[in-house]
């Protein structure tokens, strides 16, 4: 039988603002543990909340970027349950009064083709602490880091709209791109500022009913995400077609080991128990600030894109790369301006910078790099100073931080060779010095002649140590070899 | 009104508190005489009433997002059961 | 020097009559050999105290002096103390002493006033007799054998004994009214939003209120206008100058149009009772003003919204005692669930416990609308009523309780009977709106109260009504036997 999956997503997004939703305690990452946990985020008694106006705001521009509708008065509600993580024995959210309704976003997917995916709504709500189960502890004991409950998140939380990985991860990967956008969260994956819960189920294909869902929790990059959908959806078709029954579960999804499991704890049947938070009174907001916030957007990707086309003809492609990503796409801009030259700077910033700043781990904002210095090296390019080739070895060098790329090109003496007297006369030499080749070439089918020049390149780039300008060689050659015939 | 055993148990699992057997039946009948008492609302007509949760007419005010907290674990901590290494210490957590 | 007022004491003070160190040891000392019998204060704090005298005492002398700078307050133990052990009378929190004050707290502070120890509660604030405090029940000044009311029954029996001139006390459903009501003292809960929640233990967050209590409503005014507060840390406190509450007292009360409410005078309210009460609204008539009978018909609800309201409320604000960050924890717990489960069986009080899980009843799936959501509809209903009065009348009138002071242990093993004992205050709550309850007699050796009801911020009428009735009368300068 054939089996179609169906997905949706559940998307945490922590937003960047300096303090927690319901106190002025920092949420910066990575402080010591429960130094950031002021009275409030440690529920200690008689303290109450106080609503983050930035918490609201980012949350409304969520809203405006994927066109949804904003409520005018949002509740806080309270969910209850216990857990360590949790001090308050409940966590305040939004259930009822949501302040983002339904919306939509527009994915762009690898084929090139396009597809909408439903928002059903966005709420916010607090983080949870963090549980270590290994540290600097008594053995057998749990130890709570309250330094992150309390952070602000929006969940946004889509239809299920999505029928494959490649689908929900380019729908994740536009929310990453819208929100980072917006600027209203980091975009920091491996610090746990976007995380993925994605519900899954399969049905056979062409029916319409959908099929009992599992929940794959906390997914926290893109790749665990890919890996958890694959490894879900063969283990619901291995159990379906082995006769068996798909069970409504939580599970938990280990990127190292790459396996996933049912979360024993999570299947005790809870009862929330919502009710509207008394401690907290309605968010209500008005037309206008709803309006300015809405006139204060930033460029959102999709505008991004279309601009970079029309503005520097990228192509389409160049084009969603880099005008995802807002760092990305603000380095690109820095180094066209001084570089001149847009294609070539897309060429650079989406080929040898990429590749550099993912495998280190870096943002465009901190490449060791600077869009100055990417410009500079581009200008040399374009002005055949240096090839391609050398070039590489100059980036690297720049990367090293041995300079700028003049420096660099001194420094190495990595100059290019255009002076066409000196190619001439080099191009001379090598032909003086290989007769027999010479000969071989004159020899052969004149449509066949093309494949030996390769022959000639590179003694002619070998004696010149590389620094020969090819597109000069190679015109000299030409002429040189017709003469000859 | 009286409530099942059962439903007490229910409650007690989610409300967290250990419940000996021996008290079961007192607390099912003490709940369900304030049970019995809630009920008098079901006869009150309140149809086209909003549910609000809270007296006042006021909407929520917002704060600005500016650090106004120090860190205070130190005295925090000296108040708390068990704890090492900056950490709250619990019973090992299994999910 | 116990029968002073405080408006007595804050001239006395002033004119260098004697000291606010002589008072405070003065009344520290009548603490230690009263209170043993009436169980009022929790704990006394006899050091903070004195140091907190002897700077008055300076600031007297160099004549800056703060409102209500060197008088020496009793506050409930709901209220968080900054380094003073706040249990809010349960075992839970017998070792929490906080590292912050409340905003009250800060408030008496700032205007002077002595902290002369913490007084004892229904464990939580969960009861109408203080029998369900973990320290034991307070016994009533006036009848040692009775209740004194809940849940401020520690505040009210100080105040009666003359251990205290006045005190904080909180009121969720009563917890005011009812025990000053008992204990024969003048007692207000002001409107919701009036005083600041911050740092005041959490009962029923939409009902809570805290208010004073002193023997004259001129003592209360003083003490509302410290404790009335703007406080941007809670997010229910209304944004609102405060009025000088005692600029009003001596307005004259002609004209004033007053609700007398038919079902707070209805089966159930005992008749000596009524006719304390009937007799008050007569020097009210004889002071000009003029009596409208009105009708609050959804009365009657108002128990039963409660009890859905407030356990609801409660079953998620006591959540966060769970032994893990700071309160009471069981002995080598097995793992995290017993934890959990042992620590709050054993912290928590048998009543607390009822209510957590009436609350999460209520809650629960399944029951939610029929339950919650139909009770906060009634709440709206029963604020209908109060708006509709409110048209009318100036202020409402009525009973505070059904009945003088009962027994210990006489409302048995049903939670309903005790609950019925606020059925004329709870309504009150639900609406957010101000009540006060003022002495008006004394039925079997027993004092019995004058509710006064006001609209939403109309504190200051409140206490020009109450204050103009103690002109005319002495129900509030009564002590109970063997205390003057």
């Amino acid at each position: 039988m054939n089996w179609e999956t169906v997905i949706g997503l559940e998307v945490h997004v922590q937003l960047a603002t300096k303090t927690k939703i319901f106190s002025g305690a920092s949420t910066a990452f990575g402080a010591a543990p429960n130094t950031q946990a002021c009275a409030i985020d440690l529920a200690m008694p008689g303290t109450l909340p106080v609503v983050n106006q930035q918490a609201i705001d980012y949350a409304i521009m969520f809203g405006l970027a994927i066109d949804a509708e904003i409520s005018k008065t949002s509740v806080f509600e309270r969910k209850n349950y216990f857990y360590p993580d949790l001090p308050k024995g409940y966590q305040t959210t939004q259930l009822e009064k949501p302040i983002v309704g339904r919306g939509t976003v527009a994915v762009q997917l690898a084929d090139g083709s396009s597809q909408s995916v439903r928002i059903h709504h966005a709420h916010l709500e607090e983080d949870a602490g963090k549980s270590l189960h290994e540290g600097n502890f008594r053995h057998g004991m749990s130890g709570i880091d309250l330094n992150r409950a309390g952070t602000p998140l929006i969940e946004i939380v889509s239809e299920p709209d999505m029928r494959n990985s490649q689908e929900a991860v380019a729908f994740a990967k536009k929310l990453h791109s819208i929100v980072t956008s917006l600027g209203i969260c980091d975009g920091e994956m491996s610090q746990g500022s976007m995380r993925f819960d994605v519900n899954i189920s399969v049905r056979p294909q062409g029916t319409t009913e959908l099929g009992t869902r599992t929940e794959t929790k906390n997914l926290n990059s893109f790749k665990f995400m890919e890996e958890a959908i694959h490894l879900e959806v063969e283990r619901q078709i291995d159990l379906i077609e082995d006769g068996g029954t798909v069970l409504q579960e939580t599970r938990l999804y280990n990127g190292e080991t790459r396996t996933a499991r049912s979360m024993r704890s999570k299947e005790e049947a809870n009862d929330y128990r919502y009710f509207p938070c008394p401690d907290l009174l309605p968010v209500v907001l008005s037309d206008q600030r709803i309006e300015t916030l809405r006139s204060n957007l930033p460029e959102l990707p999709d505008a991004r894109q279309a601009r970079f086309i029309e503005q520097y003809q990228l192509s389409p492609y160049d084009a969603n790369i880099l005008g995802a990503d807002t760092s990305m796409a603000g380095y690109f801009e820095q180094a066209t301006a001084k570089s001149g030259n847009a294609k070539l700077t897309a060429n650079w910033v989406t080929g040898e910078l990429s590749a550099r700043l993912n495998a280190d781990n870096l943002s465009p904002d901190n490449s060791p790099v600077s869009a100055e210095q990417l410009a500079a090296l581009i200008v040399r390019i374009a002005d055949s100073t240096i090839s391609g080739k050398m070039a590489k070895e100059v980036f690297e060098g720049i990367w090293a931080g041995e300079g700028d790329a003049d420096q660099i090109i001194e420094a190495r003496g990595l100059k290019q060779v255009s002076d066409s007297g000196a190619l001439e006369a080099m191009v001379d030499e090598v032909l003086a010095a290989n007769q027999s080749m010479v000969e071989d070439y004159i020899n052969t089918d004149p449509d066949k002649r093309k494949k030996k020049l390769g022959g000639f390149m590179g003694q002619i780039m070998k004696a010149s140590k590389g620094q020969a300008n090819p597109q000069q060689v190679s015109q000299i050659l030409a002429q040189k070899l017709s003469e000859m015939l | 009104m009286s409530i099942e055993r059962q439903a007490i148990e229910n409650l007690a699992t989610l409300a967290r508190i250990a419940i000996d057997d021996n008290r079961i039946k007192e607390i099912s009948q003490q709940l369900g005489s304030v049970l019995d008492l809630v009920d008098q609302l079901q006869a009150a007509d309140t149809s086209g009433l909003d549910n609000v949760a809270n007296p006042t007419q006021e909407s929520q005010r917002l704060r600005e997002d500016k650090v106004s907290e120090t860190d205070q674990r130190e005295a925090f901590q000296a108040i708390a059961p068990d704890t090492e290494g900056g950490l709250f210490l619990v019973p090992k957590v299994i999910d | 020097m116990h029968n002073l007022t405080i408006a007595e004491l804050v001239e006395g003070l002033k004119n260098k009559a004697f000291s606010s160190t002589e008072v405070t040891q003065y009344l520290l000392t009548r603490i230690k050999s009263l209170d043993t019998e009436f169980n009022a204060i929790i704990t006394v704090t006899e050091a903070e105290a004195l140091k907190a005298a002897q700077a008055a005492d300076q600031r007297l002398a160099q004549g800056d002096a703060p409102a209500l700078c060197g008088v020496p307050l009793v506050h409930k133990d709901i209220f968080c103390t900054h380094g003073v052990r706040t249990s809010c009378g349960s075992k839970m929190l017998d070792n929490f002493i906080p590292p912050y004050n409340a905003t009250v707290i800060e408030n008496f502070q700032h205007s002077g006033a002595v902290m002369l120890g913490k007084s004892n509660m229904d464990e939580f604030a969960m009861g109408s007799s203080n029998e369900t405090s973990f320290y034991g029940p307070v016994k009533n000044p006036w009848s040692t054998d009775c209740v004194p009311g809940g849940s401020s029954g520690g505040s009210a029996a100080a105040v009666a004994a003359r251990l205290a001139p006045g005190a904080t006390a909180t009121d969720t459903g009563g917890s005011i009214r009812q025990p000053a009501a008992l204990c024969g003292v003048t007692g207000l809960k002001p409107t919701y939003g009036r005083v600041s929640r911050w740092g005041m233990i959490a009962f029923a967050s939409s009902l809570d209120q805290g208010g004073p209590m002193a023997r004259t409503a001129e003592d209360c005014a003083l003490l509302l206008n410290c404790m009335a507060s703007y406080d941007s840390k809670d997010s229910t406190s209304v944004d609102r100058s405060t009025p000088d509450y005692s600029a009003h007292l001596n307005a004259s009360l002609k004209g004033l149009r007053i609700g007398v409410p038919k079902e707070y005078f209805s089966e159930g309210l005992d008749p000596d009772t009524e006719q304390a009460v009937r007799a008050a609204l007569t020097h009210y008539e004889n002071q000009g003003a003029q009596l409208i009978e009105i009708s609050l018909p959804n009365t009657a609800l108002s128990v039963p919204a409660y009890y859905v309201i407030a356990p609801a409320e409660a079953s998620a604000n006591l959540s966060r005692f769970d032994g893990v960050r700071y309160g009471y924890r069981c002995d080598n717990p097995q793992d995290l669930q017993d934890l959990y489960c042992r620590t709050r069986a054993e912290g928590f009080g048998e009543e607390v416990q009822r209510r957590i899980l009436i609350g999460t009843y209520c809650l629960s799936a399944g029951y939610y609308d029929a339950y919650y959501g139909k009770a906060q509809q009634v709440r709206q209903l029963i604020k209908q009523d109060f708006v509709n009065a409110f048209e009318k009348v100036d202020l409402i009138m009525g009973p505070t309780c059904p009945s003088p002071a009962f027994k210990f242990g006489s409302k048995g093993n049903d939670p309903v009977a005790m609950y019925l004992e606020d059925i004329y205050t709870i309504s009150t709550n639900l609406a957010g709106l101000p009540g006060m309850s003022v002495p008006c007699g004394v039925v079997e050796g027993k004092p019995v109260g004058l509710q006064i009801i006001g609209n939403y911020f109309d504190e200051a009428r409140m206490l020009n009504a109450a204050h103009q009735y103690q002109q005319v009368t002495d129900w509030h300068k009564l002590a109970p036997e063997g205390i003057q």
